[in-house]
């Protein structure tokens, strides 16, 4: 039963070991620069056209450099992961309470009716 | 599938945008209603577009040799459907094209619709299709987040050909030639992209099956059957 448990983490976990190891298995051959596809896009675009496109208009911020630019990468990330983990933590946390109160129903009580006391002096 | 500031020539931008701005409209339009109507929604949709957020900004290496990054719409579009979706891929994007000089403000339009429309709507109709069919929820999530990534590139690819028509063999060869840069290179990625939201969704259905219920994603046969799965 617990193997059921995290079968779908162990699945994922052995797609990113596949993942890592096919970055490895390509890294191994030489002459890869691992470059953006979309910045590759734009080299299409100067091949189909002959090097005649010249975009007509250019990005209102650049990044001065390499490092601020991942800087700002990252940042998005941490915004990201940071409202994930707060909130699946805030929720499981709760849940852990519910079933908490379910299997201990006797002790917690008063000090529920305590709390709904003070919620009602509150309001 | 970022295409870059500038580079979506007249008519092909304001063609985009016309295109990506109302369902964008009635996007903004659905989130006003439902957080007024059901305001406990309202962090799982913050949980949605970070996981966007996270998702798009990590490029990552595939096995052509070079660097591309998962959507993480998948998520979002079968929880709240692409019109909602639409709205938290404008969001990344505009901080993308504002301060990372990533995709752009001109090709805005463009990339909302691959990103957060076009996506989006096979996601959800992938779900909806595969969970109906009675196919297991987390494959029914797993491919409808991975192909929702794998046809934005496609339509990426779709865009630049109609605006860079090739001189002999016309749309057709050039979209051969915009999909070999972007659709082999996202097949990795939009696997580990379709894995990581099935995981999400798994959390997501052990913590807040309520809203899940609620929002029609799952039925209450179905979230029984996962929960005591994972008991």
């Amino acid at each position: 039963m617990k193997m059921q448990n995290i079968k779908l983490e162990i699945i994922a976990l052995g797609v990113i070991i596949l993942f890592i190891a096919a970055f490895a298995a390509v890294s191994s051959q030489e002459g890869h620069e691992w470059s953006g596809a979309d910045s590759q896009a734009e080299d299409v675009i100067s091949d189909l056209t002959g090097g005649s496109y010249q975009p007509w208009y250019s990005s209102i911020y650049q990044p001065p450099s390499g490092e601020i630019e991942s800087l700002l990468f990252a940042l998005q990330a941490a915004i990201g992961s940071l409202i994930i983990g707060y909130f699946l933590g805030y929720y499981r946390g709760r849940a852990g309470l519910q079933m908490q109160e379910k299997r201990d129903p006797v002790k917690r009580a008063p000090e529920r009716a305590a709390e709904e006391g003070e919620g009602k002096t509150d309001a | 599938m970022h295409i870059m500031e500038g580079f979506l020539p007249h008519p092909w931008w304001e063609i985009w945008f016309a295109v990506s701005l109302p369902v964008v409209a009635l996007g903004v339009y659905k989130i006003n209603r439902m957080i007024k109507e059901r305001r406990e929604t309202l962090p799982l949709l913050a949980v949605a577009g970070a996981f966007v957020f996270v998702l798009s900004s990590l490029k990552l290496p595939s096995v052509t040799g070079s660097c591309s990054h998962p959507t993480g719409t998948g998520m979002g579009a079968i929880i709240f459907g692409p019109w909602i979706t639409s709205v938290l891929a404008v969001i990344v994007l505009v901080y993308q094209a504002v301060f990372l000089a990533h995709g752009g403000l001109t090709t805005l339009g463009a990339n909302a619709f691959s990103m957060g429309i076009a996506g989006p709507a096979v996601g959800y109709l992938i779900y909806r299709a595969a969970a109906k069919s009675g196919l297991h929820i987390y494959l029914a999530v797993f491919l409808a987040a991975t192909l929702a990534d794998w046809a934005t590139y496609l339509v990426t690819s779709i865009q630049l050909a109609l605006a860079f028509p090739a001189a002999s063999g016309g749309v057709l060869a050039s979209f051969k030639a915009f999909a070999a840069v972007f659709a082999v290179t996202q097949v990795p990625l939009a696997i580990v992209e379709g894995v990581v939201t099935a995981l999400m969704f798994k959390y997501i259905v052990q913590l807040r099956s309520d809203v899940l219920l609620r929002m029609k994603v799952l039925s209450s046969d179905a979230i029984k059957r996962l929960k005591e799965a994972a008991a």
